[in-house]
């Protein structure tokens, strides 16, 4: 399939009064044309920076993205475009959905402003026909009475409804990519299931490719096509999302499927990966998650693991996949899900 | 909105009320008599003179006459020029003090908010420095020292523009750089930090996503955000400037009310005080409304109470 974003070698660094904290180290993928990729990984593992990094959008005062990086789009590195050719991009070709849509609208702006002014910038619509297109899309977010309240501002909606005008403003001009950075977390739970189902249906209708952003692996079954796992700043496992949640290899992997609750499970106890997320300011020598894991092994420690294929859409970068690896059970939860996915393929979800 | 301005309106009244009362019997409490000054009097001319002005009444009585008075928009007859009604002197010489703060104030804002802006905008490169240099200074430099300042090297040194007096719209120039320094280094402080804070936020992230350059970004979408506690401010910083230009008048030598109130604090010219404080007082509970009204106006979240929204 046809990919529509490449992200290669990424590096990104923060300059900070302690030193240097490499926040991406290395990250590499590709979002492929119409499909809804999952990023997930737990608080300070670089989804955002690299979401960021994508849009251009980190600030260029403390944040440095290092050379041979590439954000390949529509032929172009995103990496070496000017300001004034990446004001084009964003917004029109990318655009992107904020996580607290308390605060990602200006206060002071009314809302039908807020959606019309990308159209007005990138496809020179006149005020008029910018504002019949905002209201179209607050009719196709499900926005109610959307004739009066187009004139309304930000602090007369809820939340729900913010969101569902922030996905308007990122929709206004059928963008190729959205990205989606946490677009649920701040939402209550029935929100969240509204706000999903909009989001799905939405990519049907406009045919754009979704890069998801989340740490709750619930939001991701329903959502996502393919996941990538980050940690530590890498991507430490990707496939589809059967491949994932049903024959996952990498440790972390097994560890976040381990810790989410289930309704079937008789254990007492919640399952939590032990340790904290390791340091970016002098990033351990060998595999970032080796002092977290009880597989670890000895070149863990010594040596960064390599991406190992798993199949022609699963790969893992853990030592356990080397032919020499001694064979290791992984947690309980794990197995059972692995026996599902070798009894029965597909199990969730027609994916691709 | 109409319900709540008659409401404010009323308490405006009330507090007007308030400070004349405080400022009558304040300065009451001054001691001397406005006759004392003039040693040609005699004893007996002096108890007739201070009958006629009907400064021989006790203290309470005095105050209920001025009271009803005023209430007729009769604020008395100057001692110091005789026969001349207080509200003839100050319509007489509200002219140039009304512009001179006006034009300070004006300036003053607008050149404030500029400098803050582009100070937040290039935060810790050499112009955020300068801007925040000039605010500095502005903030310690006493007026009536940049005023001197001003008419040394501008006025007698290269004689750009004249060093006193007010015959036309040049004079009232170097009066106005120096009352509005105050201002404008108050509005570029709280308009700089404000800026940088608002321009963290999270929406002006989504406007940058949304493609929007920078330039349309700080004044689109940042600066009506920011100008709230600027607002907030300018409320006393008018009362500074018409308390600045009492020194500044004197020292341009304008005829204008900051001149004549000083002159009459000196004589005890009791109706030209009162009748000033009031004028001023009255314009500072205005100004304090205007502020209110401007809240609502730049951020929608604000809404006046009392009214239907």
């Amino acid at each position: 399939m046809e990919s529509i974003l490449q992200v290669k070698n990424l590096n990104i660094s923060f300059n900070t009064y302690a030193g240097e904290v490499k926040a991406i180290r290395g990250v590499n993928f590709d979002l492929k044309k119409g499909e809804t990729l999952a990023i997930v990984g737990e608080s300070g593992s670089g989804k955002s920076v690299t979401t960021k990094s994508i849009m251009q959008l980190l600030p260029k005062s403390n944040s440095e993205i290092k050379q041979g990086s590439e954000i390949l789009f529509d032929g172009k590195n995103l990496v070496e475009l000017s300001d004034k050719e990446m004001e084009k991009v964003r917004g029109k070709d990318i655009s992107m959905i904020f996580q607290d849509p308390m605060t990602s609208l200006n206060p002071t702006m009314k809302i039908g402003k807020q959606i019309a002014e990308p159209l007005i910038k990138h496809q020179s619509f006149s005020r008029k026909q910018a504002m019949d297109r905002a209201l179209e899309l607050l009719k196709l977010v499900g926005l109610p009475q959307p004739e009066t309240r187009i004139h309304q501002y930000p602090h007369q909606f809820s939340g729900g409804q913010r969101q569902r005008i922030v996905i308007a403003v990122a929709l206004a001009c059928n963008p190729k990519v959205l990205i989606a950075d946490e677009p649920t977390t701040a939402l209550d739970v029935t929100i969240q299931a509204q706000i999903l189902d909009l989001m799905k249906n939405l990519q049907k209708k406009i045919d754009t490719s979704i890069i998801f952003i989340t740490h709750d692996l619930g939001v991701v079954a329903n959502v996502a096509d393919r996941v990538a796992v980050m940690y530590g700043g890498k991507i430490v496992e990707v496939g589809t999302v059967d491949e994932i949640f049903y024959n996952p290899q990498h440790p972390y992997t097994w560890g976040l499927i381990s810790s989410m609750p289930s309704i079937d499970a008789d254990d007492d106890e919640l399952f939590v990966i032990p340790g904290s997320p390791p340091d970016l300011l002098n990033p351990p020598k060998g595999d970032a998650f080796a002092l977290r894991n009880r597989y670890a092994m000895t070149i863990d420690l010594e040596e960064e693991p390599p991406m190992f294929k798993v199949s022609d859409t699963h790969y893992a970068a853990t030592w356990l996949l080397h032919p020499d690896a001694p064979e290791v059970e992984p947690p309980l939860a794990v197995q059972k899900r692995q026996h599902k996915f070798r009894g029965n393929n597909h199990t969730e979800g027609d994916v691709f | 909105m109409g319900k709540y301005l008659l409401q404010r309106i009323l308490f405006m009244l009330l507090t007007l009320f308030i400070i004349i009362s405080i400022t009558f019997f304040l300065m009451k409490l001054i001691p001397g008599s406005p006759f004392a000054a003039a040693a040609k009097l005699s004893e007996s001319q002096r108890a007739i003179m201070e009958a006629k002005y009907g400064l021989d009444q006790p203290l309470p009585i005095q105050y209920f006459r001025y009271m009803a008075n005023v209430i007729q928009g009769d604020l008395g007859i100057s001692f110091q020029f005789s026969n001349t009604p207080v509200t003839d002197l100050i319509s007489g010489r509200i002219g140039p003090s009304a512009m001179l703060g006006l034009q300070a104030m004006i300036f003053g804002t607008i050149f404030g908010i500029f400098l803050g802006v582009i100070g937040a905008l290039k935060q810790n490169t050499w112009i955020d420095s300068g801007s925040t240099l000039i605010a500095v200074l502005g903030k310690s430099i006493p007026s009536f020292v940049f005023a001197a300042l001003l008419q040394y090297f501008i006025a007698v040194k290269l004689g750009w523009l004249p060093v006193a007096f007010w015959r036309g719209w040049e004079y009232s120039i170097l009066p106005t750089i120096a009352l509005s320094i105050f201002p404008i280094s108050i509005a570029a402080r709280f308009m700089r930090t404000e800026m940088i804070e608002v321009l963290s936020s999270d929406y002006i992230v989504l406007a940058r996503a949304k493609g929007a350059s920078s330039f349309e970004v700080a004044f689109k979408h940042a600066l009506r955000n920011a100008l709230i506690p600027v607002v907030t401010v300018l409320g006393p910083l008018a009362v500074s400037l018409m308390t600045g230009s009492l020194v500044v008048e004197k020292i341009f030598a304008i005829p204008g009310l900051g001149e004549q109130f000083v002159t009459s604090i000196n004589v005890l010219d009791y109706p030209v005080i009162m009748g000033t404080t009031i004028l001023f007082a009255a314009l500072f509970i205005f100004i304090v409304l205007v502020v209110d009204v401007l809240y609502s106006i730049i951020d929608p979240r604000i809404r006046l109470s009392g009214g239907e929204n």
